[in-house]
């Protein structure tokens, strides 16, 4: 392993060092292609961002992919009702890995303005590992790109080897996470209480 | 160059041209059967329906009808191809040559008997 300081004494000289990790996380970093998925309102935001004026294309995002098969991100624009929350979690587990999830807006991070409905999801991170939130109602574009390079901040450090390596390098973890279904009430089960508990209260 | 060298300029572009096309693959295959482990499920064998649950099987069967039509065709291709050079070298031929094609194009012609009998000309 190259000290930093070297490198970057090298660097200054015009000689470029680096290594199969950090290649490799760079090309991954980079082409992080979505999912074609819009639940409501941020979804138009999104498509905004995709298009010529904010140029989602910049950071290899363009590329909106209409089969999860060919995903590697699934945007989870809007707000995700109790009746659309298998089909969101059914697509992701035909996403092949390495996967990400970005909850956008209000809705998606926490049922948002419609919390108190009777068939809203308050979050879609009941179901998914997400790894960027991004606030707002609706988050502007440049929310939405802002998100898009913290998760390629994210997949830049990630650690190929060792015990924190992601879940794609790793046998041991699953990769599919429980479909729910839709129960009587509400759906079962309401949560995957190995991703989401609800907040204790301290008094 | 020689001329018998010449053609091995064409042969190392070739194996390069292959090389080319293959070392990515390889390098993927490499990387997904020794790094990346592989993780099927349920949901992720299905049949991609949109996010709902699959309904029914994939390996569903079609009318294999279609062999009629192939197997008439068949009789108007083969004497076709046939028919010309023996249209051609008509006057030249023998009696015993004449015969045998005559019987030829009457097993073709019992074939199409058999296919309009069926009643497989008769589209609706």
């Amino acid at each position: 392993m190259i000290e930093e300081g070297l490198k970057n004494e090298l660097q200054k000289q015009g000689v470029y060092v680096t290594s199969l990790q950090e290649l490799y996380n760079w090309g991954r970093a980079n082409s992080v292609w979505p999912l074609t998925f819009g639940l409501a309102c941020c979804a138009i935001e999104m498509m905004a961002a995709s298009m010529s004026r904010f140029d989602l294309a910049r950071f290899g995002a363009e590329v909106f992919r209409p089969s999860p098969r060919q995903a590697d991100l699934m945007i989870v624009a809007g707000t995700v009702t109790k009746k659309m929350a298998p089909l969101v979690v059914r697509l992701y587990n035909q996403m092949p890995e390495p996967k990400y999830v970005i909850a956008m807006g209000a809705c998606a991070i926490s049922g948002g303005p419609f919390k108190q409905g009777y068939n809203v999801l308050k979050g879609i991170d009941r179901y998914l590992p997400v790894d960027v939130a991004i606030p707002g109602c609706p988050p502007r574009p440049e929310a939405l790109i802002h998100a898009i390079m913290t998760l390629q901040e994210k997949i830049r450090n990630q650690e190929l080897t060792g015990p924190n390596r992601p879940r794609h390098l790793n046998a041991e973890i699953e990769g599919e996470y429980p479909v729910p279904a839709y129960g009587k009430h509400d759906l079962e089960p309401p949560k995957n209480p190995e991703l989401w508990q609800p907040p204790t209260m301290q008094r | 160059m020689q001329a018998s060298n010449s053609y091995l300029v064409l042969v190392l572009l070739a194996v390069a041209a292959v090389g080319f096309a293959l070392t990515p693959l390889a390098a993927a295959w490499a990387w997904a059967h020794f790094f990346s482990p592989q993780k099927p499920g349920k949901d992720k064998n299905d049949t991609y329906e949109c996010g709902l649950a699959s309904r029914g099987d994939a390996w569903i069967h079609f009318r294999s009808e279609y062999y009629l039509y192939g197997i008439i065709f068949l009789v108007f291709d083969v004497e076709t191809i046939f028919l010309l050079p023996f249209a051609v070298s008509f006057t030249g031929l023998p009696v015993g040559a004449f015969v045998a094609m005559i019987i030829f194009l009457v097993l073709l012609v019992e074939g199409l008997v058999w296919a309009w009998r069926k009643g497989f000309l008769t589209w609706s």
